[in-house]
């Protein structure tokens, strides 16, 4: 403890003397980086095996257990995607498989993989590991209630499985979970599914508002010094943004779980319209369905973007990294991101042109949504634009945020389709719009988690994961999601609708049966193609390389910690101060081909640019 | 290298996949040729930005690819490509957008002579509802539906009195006349679409919902429910012949009208019709069974 305080001290001195060093005027001195405002506080250090490990409060620790945790209900939706890729290509192959077990696999897939999966890996996962040390803290600025958030999380992630093994099983009502069926007889799971999906639901959202607090707060107040907003990584913007749309958008999805527990418990009528069912009229009356549909909507389109603008982040930093180049155009990308967070706000009615609401507020959304594109599209030119003339590593990490794009704008063309309401009405609710939403919002972030988990393993772990394997593991995964996806938008196109547990011999399916088989099969071997990374991870962890300190050659100070893996606190004695952003690759001028944030002006005194 | 011609393999495939696909639109039946357009029209902008931004990449891939000692251009921004760039994509979107608008516009204002037909839903059926020789469909509440009144219409309006019933899955419809689809549900969401028809509106119980179309192909075409209902979502089909006005006019005059539907239960004979039906073979299947 006394070492740490005079470390402080020592610390604090430092600053002044800068200070003092401009104001006598002896010279005015490039190095100059303002004063830290409070002294540093000391973190609560772990004192048992359960500390350390269990309920921890390092947000690194944090990070891994929201990591696995997801990656684990990613494999349950993986599992779900197989048995209904197995019913609709090899309809009654399966036996077991009834339309009621179908409807039960749809949901919970759909809402694993949205909520779960895909929102608790992108922020619990990469935002806690990453935001402290890619804005150089020594922590999240609430460790306690960090911590408090992943077991707010893991309960919630127990309460949904549970839902497989209560009586009528989880629900079966479309992750969309529109009422008035979902808490209907005539749908899977009326009963206890549907109340511990509810329930599941809220603990999420009050979970991971604990932990959006902290990376906002976080990334708002505990920047190391120089670390101006304008010189943080995309990454960190991506998941400030996110965090951001998650705290104005979770709450619609509490009112409204709130509302339909209190609908299916206490028989008010917040969604519920006067019902006849088999010959009796139920004692509801005067609800709204589409009330619910607003509310779930004005939550579900900013949730495509609490996903999607993490991975715009993560992937910008990975291309600017591996193509040895600076980030085409940061300032705009940084404003796109902000752009299109706002914007995500005023585009939810698009899920809902043919749901029957006002016909009218099909102009206004439909313009919206399309405006929408503009920034969107933006990032993509840059991201290609970074490529160009730059030195590009065609390692596994590029591979993968080349599929991105590729999958990603495969994606995002067919959103214009289907944004653009009329064009909406023939194809809404067929298989375009399951293979649009897969491909943009499913694949696309998906190449972006594996790029990821490439790049930042040696960080984490130490060690360098194996190239060959993951080279396989790139190829199988891009070229088998791709032709499960493309193809699909064409049986939308003949008009196959979505969550059709059977066909039958419709005219529209004659031609698609052995498309549907292809596509099954596909699917199977990409889900197991994911086990060439579980191998090359328990390989890697027991005779891989050790990772030499930034093996990438990276600027952004999660690569400069003391030691690697870092440990609790991060930066040892002390904190990094920055003096650049972090995407000065191939400076003329300069010796290395990149400099790092903390490169001081001084050292580089001869290079075209000195302080960014 | 190999990753640039493999890159390359997919984005010609993929515009190879799109030329010669069997699996294509249903033949239109409808008036609404201007959605099948403004989509090939989005085929031809949206796939071209797609090619276009690709085929960029994979250029990069082969002409950048890393070489020791190569020095990357440094160029954090270039105010002029970026203006150039936002303003062409503004230009495509809007050029795509605009079209979309226009159909919208013609999609939300319905004729002044289409038909009515009520079209009712339920769990998991369908039926349907003609305006009689007044022209005009008598108004209807959930809560009047019953065995002898399956539509559930105010007896006291006299509207209603001569409205078609069609208690059936199957509807026929006049060539060339378009049609104002009323949705009704009595349950849960519905959504009555024909793929060859190209239009589809969701039913919401507690209102009533509305689109219209021009059939103009004499046929008989799949009804499919479009909007998840619960489990017997996929078994939810129906049928519409579409027929011309000789043949039409002879099926409406074999219906029976609300008046006959009365006038029938007044006699002691008549036997109860089970309205609230399910489709046959899901409870044969007996697949929704719990608690």
């Amino acid at each position: 403890m006394s070492d740490e305080y005079e470390n402080k001290s020592s610390y604090q001195a430092q600053s002044s003397e800068t200070i003092s060093g401009t104001g006598s005027g002896v010279s005015p001195d490039i190095d100059y980086v303002r004063p830290a405002e409070n002294p540093e506080q000391d973190l609560y250090h772990a004192h048992s095996f359960i500390e350390k490990w269990v309920f921890c409060q390092d947000a690194k620790v944090i990070g891994v257990q929201y990591f696995l945790t997801a990656v684990f209900t990613g494999v349950v939706g993986l599992i779900l995607s197989w048995l209904m890729r197995l019913q609709l290509g090899f309809p009654g192959l399966a036996g077991f498989i009834t339309a009621e077990h179908y409807y039960q696999f749809v949901t919970m897939h759909g809402m694993i993989m949205v909520v779960y999966f895909l929102t608790a890996l992108f922020l619990g996962g990469f935002g806690n590991y990453l935001i402290p040390l890619m804005v150089g803290a020594r922590d999240m600025v609430f460790p306690y209630v960090n911590m408090l958030s992943f077991w707010m999380f893991f309960v919630a992630v127990a309460v949904l499985m549970a839902s497989f093994f209560v009586p009528g099983g989880p629900t079966g009502a479309g992750w969309t979970l529109y009422p008035p069926q979902t808490i209907l007889e005539g749908t899977p799971g009326h009963g206890w599914g549907i109340l511990l999906m509810l329930i599941s639901l809220s603990l999420f959202v009050i979970g991971f508002t604990m932990g959006g607090l902290n990376y906002m707060i976080t990334i708002l107040q505990a920047r190391t010094r120089g670390m101006t907003l304008m010189r943080m990584p995309l990454t960190v913007w991506g998941i400030f943004t996110a965090t951001v749309l998650a705290m104005l958008a979770f709450p619609a999805l509490l009112v409204s779980s709130i509302m339909m527990t209190l609908d299916k418990l206490l028989g008010t009528s917040f969604f519920m319209p006067t019902i006849l069912k088999a010959g009796e009229v139920l004692e509801y009356g005067g609800g709204s369905p589409i009330l619910f549909q607003h509310l779930f909507w004005f939550f579900g389109h900013p949730e495509v973007y609490i996903v999607a603008l993490p991975a715009f982040g993560i992937v910008s930093d990975l291309i600017s990294v591996h193509a040895r180049k600076n980030i085409f155009g940061y300032r705009m990308m940084v404003w796109a991101i902000v752009g299109i967070g706002a914007l995500s706000f005023f585009v939810w009615a698009h899920h809902m042109y043919v749901s029957g609401m006002n016909p009218w507020f099909g102009f206004f959304f439909a313009s919206t949504t399309l405006i929408i594109a503009v920034p969107t599209a933006m990032k993509v030119y840059n991201w290609i634009l970074t490529l160009w003339r730059g030195n590009i590593r065609i390692n596994t990490v590029m591979l993968w945020c080349l599929g991105f794009i590729v999958t990603f704008v495969n994606g995002g063309i067919t959103g214009i389709f289907l944004g653009n309401v009329s064009v909406d009405v023939p194809l809404s609710d067929t298989y375009f719009v399951v293979a649009h939403f897969h491909m943009v919002m499913g694949i696309a972030p998906l190449m972006v988690i594996m790029g990821a988990i490439y790049h930042w393993f040696p960080l984490v772990a130490g060690k360098m994961l194996d190239e060959k394997l993951g080279k396989w593991h790139f190829w199988t995964t891009f070229l088998g999601a791709y032709s499960i996806y493309f193809p699909m938008h064409y049986l939308g196109f003949i008009g196959v609708p979505r969550r059709y547990y059977e066909m039958y011999d419709s005219p529209y399916m004659t031609s698609g049966v052995g498309l549907n088989e292809f596509i099954s099969t596909a699917a199977f071997i990409v889900g197991a193609a994911q086990l060439i990374l579980v191998f090359n991870i328990v390989k890697t962890m027991k005779t891989g390389k050790k990772a030499e300190k930034n093996p990438w050659k990276a600027n952004s100070l999660e690569w400069f910690t003391s030691t690697v893996p870092p440990e609790h606190g991060n930066f040892g004695e002390r904190l990094p101060v920055v003096h650049r952003w972090p995407y000065d690759y191939n400076v003329p001028g300069a010796e290395e081909d990149y400099l790092p944030q903390t490169a001081a002006p001084s050292e580089v005194a001869h290079t075209e640019v000195e302080k960014t | 290298m190999h990753a640039g011609i493999i890159f390359f393999l997919v984005i010609l495939g993929s515009v190879l996949f799109h030329i010669f696909t069997p699996w294509y639109w249903t033949d239109i039946a409808s008036n609404w040729q201007g959605m099948d357009d403004t989509i090939t029209l989005t085929f031809w902008v949206g796939g071209g930005v797609f090619v276009a931004v690709c085929l960029f990449m994979v250029y990069c891939v082969f002409r950048y690819s890393y070489k020791e000692g190569r020095k990357a251009e440094y160029k954090p921004e270039d105010k002029k490509l970026e203006k150039i760039l936002t303003w062409a994509t503004t230009l495509g979107v809007a050029a795509l957008l605009a079209p979309g608008l226009i159909i919208w516009n013609q999609y939300v204002n319905v004729p002044k002579n289409a038909l009515e037909v009520d079209v009712m839903a339920w769990q998991w059926g369908w039926q349907y509802r003609l305006p009689g020789e007044d022209g005009k469909l008598g108004t209807t509440k959930v809560t009047n539906i019953n065995d002898e009144n399956p539509f559930g219409i105010n007896v006291d309006d006299p509207f209603g009195r001569d409205d078609i019933l069609v208690q059936s899955d199957y509807i026929n419809l006049e060539n060339n006349k378009p049609v104002k689809i009323l949705l009704r549900s009595v349950d849960v969401l519905h959504n009555w679409y024909v793929p060859q028809f190209r239009s589809k509106m969701d039913a919401v119980p507690g209102i009533v919902t509305f689109y219209w179309f021009e059939p103009n192909k004499v046929g008989e075409y799949e009804v499919l429910c479009a909007e998840y209902c619960g489990v017997g979502h996929y078994a939810m089909r129906g049928g519409v012949e579409v027929q011309s006005t000789e043949d039409y006019n002879k099926w409406l005059s074999e219906q029976e009208t609300f008046q006959d539907l009365i006038a029938k239960l007044e006699k002691p004979e008549f036997e109860n019709k089970k309205i609230v039906k399910n489709n046959n073979f899901i409870l044969n299947k007996d697949i929704y069974k719990e608690e």
